[in-house]
This record gives structure tokens, C-alpha cells and sequence, in this order.
């Protein structure tokens, strides 16, 4: 019961992880039909210019707010000088742009700031909780509680204000939301923004976990795309659901399969529920009509 | 007309203007390649590889050269790309002509590049971890780093001498971790060792407390070893404390021995062993130490000259050069063959990483003692005593 409760817990903090990556991939999604691969790098910009800020004498909150401001200000430059100006273009490309974009901030992050790998204090100390026999970072709970709140607070944005439903307007047909006046290139930047600002938090939250570098955005993103994937690109519910799964079918793989197989499991299962339901677990059946 | 006259005049002095000091440059300078990761995946090697030789060659120079003549250092970046590593390497061979190479930051450039220089009689030493650069021992090739076979081999020599035989190991599947982890369970057996919970962790995983509650409820492990390298380790280490497994013994390897890994790891580090190179506890070591001289002077000038901490991978560097500085001097000459002849018979050459005594067998030359176990104690690196 210990060692489940132990897997059960490891598998949704990282899974956490994963569900506010998807998240941001969501958001964007839905306002543009991109796939943001630069998510990634916005975590990464959460974690270390927190640990470089608070280093710097900043006291630990007003760190993670300039983290998520720095982080919003690139998701918004991001918007602004890349993808705006290629609007034009067919999603693909804006994809490949959102590529080239994650190369460049893990360039520029790797000479401003530096190679090594950085850590961050637990918020609320470092002694392990015991519950039933599993040993729990004090962390987890603030990566669990802090997905909570954001998971929240998107969906309270997206359903009960105003500014929200224009962003779920755009996703649903960009022309007719124009048409009635919503100004889509300020959803767009909006969506950059708020994603920019999901991937910093998560970033912030999970560095004192998982320690950061230049380069943690590369597989965060992966895996966050997996999980978006496997709930259904485009919805919320679907890629904290798909992220925490991730996160669990990678715990339980490696605590009762094979540690050295656990990802190729965790893809394994993504590939035959895509297989199965090929518009992910959660995802809206699109319909072409001719 | 008159112009283009005079312009071609112009370029043809010129031309020969430079192949005159060309001829000069030659004379009195003898070239010395080097091809390292200064950029990219393996930087944190290349980097300090790159500092050290020219940090060393204009020290030599600025004592006047070997046997006379200026070094000077041609160095490309490969950028962890072997493909690159190779294409640089027939350049340094064919078109700068290097007498030999101190480069190779990585064991998978250094694979790529071996051909060229064994097919140009140029010779070769690795920076590079793994066995594989000098087993087979090849006639242009050498290195100076530590094996993982030989941390491998230091951590069970320890584990015997507190009679704890039954052993978990946890690696992290990227090229070094596969690699060590391979040599253990190799020369497991040599020293009676018996790997009973075998684990495995993705370099850029987040939590392996799922792999170390394995470890945990596995019956009668009596030592836990974890060959990895980069963050793994360190949140390892810290898994395994919050996990509360401190009261099993604990190994790192020699790919965490760096300040760095003290500072990740936190509080959960106490009491670690791993193995390591002298240049790390250099003030440490005792003043009869052979290595101690060696040691302190590197550390001083490498962290005077470039405000950073020494790494164990410049200090490779170094202990690459200095043997070839000294071969070149025995040899008496720019003759490549000679050189190689020369580097192949170093004998008590005491660097960074250990005291090197190569043979025609033997083109590492370093043995266990070059490692020293170590335990952190108080955030800090201490000397295991042998046999405690």
C-alpha cells in the first residue's frame, strides 16, 4: 500500500508537471490552431529566472513574479515579431517558426544565463511528509495545488468572462468572430501571454522538484504535447487529464514494469488510445464539411 | 587599365608577402591541434578543455616554446557533433598539419576522429571517458581521463572492505550512465559483488523515487550505487533521502564530482562516497601527496585566469598537454612518429588526474590509486580513509 501510495503520488506531482505544459499548448491551440513547440522554454524561463533573480538578493516571491512577467513579456514578443507577422501562413509553418523560436530562447538562456543546473529551496521546507508509508515532498503539494488554481482559473476565465469567450470565439471560427468584433490579434497575443504565464508558474513550481537548466524545456515540452495529445488537443479538461496520466503510466511503469522500458509504456499506451479514439480521450470530433 | 595593373601587381606582392611569412611562421612555431565541444550538449567538458590549453600554451610560449619553438594551438568546436569532430579532424591533419592533438571531448567524437589520425601517423590523446579510445589499444592514441571501469572498481574495492556484497545499482540510460553501468555489472563479480535490484532513470527524468521504492523493498540490499551523470544524480540523491534510505550506504560516481553536485543535492548529499580525482580535494590531500603539488598549482591558475571553479575535464586537458610538452622535449623533435614513440614511453608523469605510466599496452597508464574515495560531510568533500 506504501510503495502504490508512493508511485501514486511521484506519478501526479510529474504529472502535474505535464498537465500545465498541455495546458499552455492548449490555450494557444485554441486561439490559433499553432502548436506552440517554445512552450517548454517558458517553463524553463520560470525556473531559472527565479533561481537567478533570488540569487541576485530578490526575495523568492517577487522572483517568481518578475519570472512571469519576464516570461508573458517573451510570450508576447513571441506573438508580436514571429508569429503575427506570418499570420498569413499555414499553421505548419507557424509551427516550424514556434521551433525555431524554442532554439533561439534556449541559445540566449544558455549565454545570459549559464549552462549548469540550478535549484530552488522548497517553498515551505524539504522534510518529507510521511503519509501511510509514502514519503511526500512538502512541493508536491504546492505543484499539485498550484496546477489546481491555474486549472481553476483558466476555466473561470474561459467560461465566465467575457475576454474568455472571445478567445474560445476565435477558436471556434476565427472569420465569424471577426465579424462580430472581436479583435482575434488580441486574443492571439492574449493566448501567447496567458500560456507564456501558465508555463512560467508551472516552471517556478516545480524547480525546487526537479532543478532546472537552459535545456529542461525540450523534453517538458515533448511530453506536455503527448499528454495534450492524449486528452484532446484543444481541451482543457483533456490535457490535465492526459498530463496526469502521463504522469502516472510513467510512475506505475517504472515502480511495477521495467524502470528502463517506462517511457516506451507511457508512449505505448498514448499510441493505442490514439489508435483507438484518434481525436484523444476528450477531443471534440472535427468534421470536415465539404 | 593602369589600375587593374597596379592591383594585380599589388596581390601578387602580397600574396607572396604572406607566403614569405608563412615560411618564417614555420620556422620557429610548431602546430598543435585540438578539436573539443566548446558549444553544445557537452560544453560543460569542451568548456574548461578549451580555457586550460590556451591558458597552458600561452604560459609555455611566454617561457619560450618547447625545444625552442612557439606552440600554437589550432582549436575548433565541434559542437558535440562527431560528424563535425571529423571533418575539423582532416582538416587539422591535411590543411593546418599539426604535429599532434590534445582534443576529444566526448568519447563519441573521439571515435569518429581515431581513423584520421591513425591514418596520418599523428598522434592522438583523448580527453574522452571511455574505455573503448584505448581498448583496443590503437599505436596513435591515448588518453588521459579516468575510466568508468576504474570507478567502478574503486566503489567495490570500498563496498569489500566493509563487507557489504549485495549491491542495487540505479543508472541513468544517457551514454555515461549505460556506459559505468555496464563495466559494473562487467567486473561485478571480480569483487564478489552481487547486483540484486538492477534500476534505470531517462537523463532528463524529474522523480525516481518509483525506481528507489523498488530498491527499498528489495530484500537485503546492502549498497546502493548510481552511475550517472548531470542532474540525475542529484535528484537521485535527494529521492533517496526523502525516501529515508540514508541508512543504506550510498555511491556516486566520478561524473558527479563537482561542487555543483554538493549544491543541487543539498543536506540529502550527506554521506555519499563517490570516487574521484585528486584535483578535487587538493587542499585536502597531504602535503607528502605526490599529486599535491600538481593539484593546487592547476586549481590556482585555471581559477585565477577564468573566475571559474576547476572541473576534473580541464584538469584532462592539462595532464593531455603537459604529457605531450614532455614527449616533444624527450623527443628532441617535430617528428609526429617520434612524439608517439616518446608519449607511448611517459613513466611517473604526475598530473591532475592521477600518476601516468604508459606502456605499449597500456596508452591511459593511470591505476586505481589516481582515484580517492570520497564522503560528503558538512557540504563539503573529505577523504575516506582506506578500509573505514
Amino acid at each position: 500500500m506504501a510503495e502504490f501510495l508512493q508511485f501514486l503520488i511521484s506519478g501526479l506531482t510529474v504529472g502535474a508537471v505535464y498537465a500545465l505544459v498541455a495546458l499552455g499548448f492548449t490555450l494557444i491551440y485554441n486561439a490559433s490552431g499553432v502548436v506552440n513547440f517554445a512552450q517548454g522554454e517558458f517553463v524553463m524561463l520560470g525556473g531559472m529566472v527565479t533561481v537567478f533573480a533570488s540569487a541576485a538578493g530578490v526575495p523568492l516571491v517577487l522572483a517568481a513574479f518578475i519570472a512571469v512577467v519576464v516570461a508573458v513579456v517573451i510570450g508576447l514578443l513571441l506573438h508580436r515579431l514571429a508569429i503575427e507577422p506570418a499570420r498569413g501562413a499555414s499553421a505548419v509553418t507557424l509551427i516550424i517558426i514556434t521551433i525555431g523560436a524554442s532554439i533561439l530562447f534556449r541559445g540566449i538562456a544558455a549565454i545570459i544565463f549559464d549552462k549548469q543546473f540550478h535549484k530552488l529551496p522548497g517553498f515551505t521546507g524539504e522534510t518529507p511528509i510521511d503519509i501511510l508509508g509514502a514519503a511526500v515532498q512538502p512541493q508536491s503539494f504546492w505543484v499539485l495545488g498550484g496546477a489546481a488554481v491555474v486549472v481553476v482559473a483558466l476555466y473561470v476565465f474561459l467560461e465566465h468572462t467575457l475576454l474568455g469567450k472571445a478567445v474560445l470565439a476565435t477558436a471556434a471560427n476565427r472569420l465569424a468572430a471577426r465579424l462580430v468584433g472581436i479583435n482575434t490579434t488580441t486574443i492571439m497575443a492574449l493566448a501567447f501571454g496567458g500560456s507564456a504565464a501558465i508555463g512560467a508558474i508551472a516552471g517556478i513550481l516545480v524547480t525546487p522538484i526537479t532543478l532546472t537548466s537552459y535545456d529542461v524545456g525540450t523534453l517538458l515540452a515533448l511530453k506536455g504535447f503527448a499528454a495534450a495529445m492524449l486528452g484532446g488537443m484543444g481541451n482543457p479538461v483533456g490535457a490535465v487529464v492526459g498530463g496526469l496520466l502521463l504522469g502516472l503510466l510513467e510512475a506505475f511503469g517504472a515502480g511495477y514494469l521495467s524502470s528502463t522500458y517506462k517511457d516506451a509504456f507511457a508512449f505505448l499506451v498514448i499510441l493505442i488510445v490514439l489508435f483507438v479514439a484518434p481525436q484523444g480521450l476528450f477531443g471534440r470530433r472535427v468534421v470536415e464539411r465539404v | 587599365m593602369k589600375s587593374k595593373a597596379t592591383f594585380k601587381t599589388l596581390l601578387v606582392a602580397s600574396v607572396m608577402a604572406l607566403g614569405v611569412s608563412q615560411v618564417a611562421l614555420a620556422q620557429d612555431t610548431v602546430k598543435i591541434g585540438s578539436v573539443l565541444s566548446v558549444t553544445g550538449p557537452s560544453s560543460f567538458l569542451g568548456e574548461p578543455e578549451d580555457k586550460t590549453l590556451r591558458l597552458y600554451v600561452d604560459k609555455i610560449n611566454a617561457a619560450g616554446g618547447v625545444n625552442g619553438k612557439k606552440l600554437e594551438l589550432v582549436i575548433y568546436d565541434d559542437g558535440g557533433d562527431a560528424n563535425k569532430a571529423r571533418t575539423f579532424a582532416t582538416r587539422l591533419v591535411e590543411d593546418d598539419e599539426v604535429i599532434a592533438m590534445v582534443g576529444g571531448t566526448t568519447t563519441g567524437s573521439t571515435m569518429a576522429m581515431i581513423p584520421v589520425f591513425e591514418d596520418a601517423k599523428v598522434p592522438f590523446i583523448s580527453l574522452a571517458g571511455a574505455i573503448e579510445v584505448i581498448d583496443p589499444v590503437r599505436k596513435f592514441v591515448f588518453k588521459t581521463p579516468h575510466t568508468d571501469k576504474m570507478a567502478c572498481e574503486k566503489i567495490f574495492e570500498d563496498l569489500k572492505k566493509r563487507n557489504l556484497t549485495k549491491i542495487g545499482l540505479v543508472s541513468g540510460t544517457d551514454g555515461f550512465g549505460a556506459s559505468m553501468r555496464a563495466q559494473c555489472v562487467k567486473v561485478a563479480p571480480t569483487y564478489g559483488m552481487q547486483i540484486i535490484a538492477d534500476e534505470n532513470y531517462g537523463p532528463r527524468d524529474s522523480d525516481m523515487t518509483a525506481q528507489l521504492t523498488k530498491i527499498k523493498n528489495t530484500a537485503g540490499v546492502q549498497a546502493v550505487v548510481n552511475p550517472g551523470f548531470g542532474q540525475g544524480p542529484a535528484i537521485v540523491t535527494r529521492n533517496y533521502a526523502q525516501l529515508g534510505m540514508n541508512n543504506i550506504p550510498f555511491y556516486q560516481s566520478h561524473g558527479v564530482a563537482s561542487k555543483s553536485f554538493i549544491d543541487l543535492a543539498g543536506a540529502a548529499a550527506e554521506g555519499v562516497r563517490l570516487p574521484a580525482a585528486a584535483l578535487l580535494v587538493g587542499d585536502k590531500l597531504p602535503e607528502s601527496d605526490p599529486q599535491k603539488k600538481v593539484v593546487t598549482e592547476y586549481k590556482q591558475a585555471y581559477e585565477s585566469a577564468t573566475k571559474q571553479p576547476v572541473s576534473t575535464f580541464g584538469g584532462h586537458a592539462y595532464d593531455g598537454l603537459f604529457i605531450l610538452v614532455e614527449a616533444m622535449k624527450r623527443a628532441n623533435s617535430t617528428e609526429s612518429q617520434k612524439i608517439r614513440d616518446e608519449i607511448e614511453k611517459t613513466k611517473g608523469f604526475v598530473g591532475t588526474g592521477g600518476i601516468v605510466n604508459m606502456s605499449a599496452t597500456d596508452h591511459l597508464g593511470l591505476d586505481l590509486s589516481a582515484f580517492r574515495m570520497l564522503e560528503i560531510k558538512g557540504g563539503d568533500w573529505n577523504l575516506v580513509a582506506s578500509g573505514s
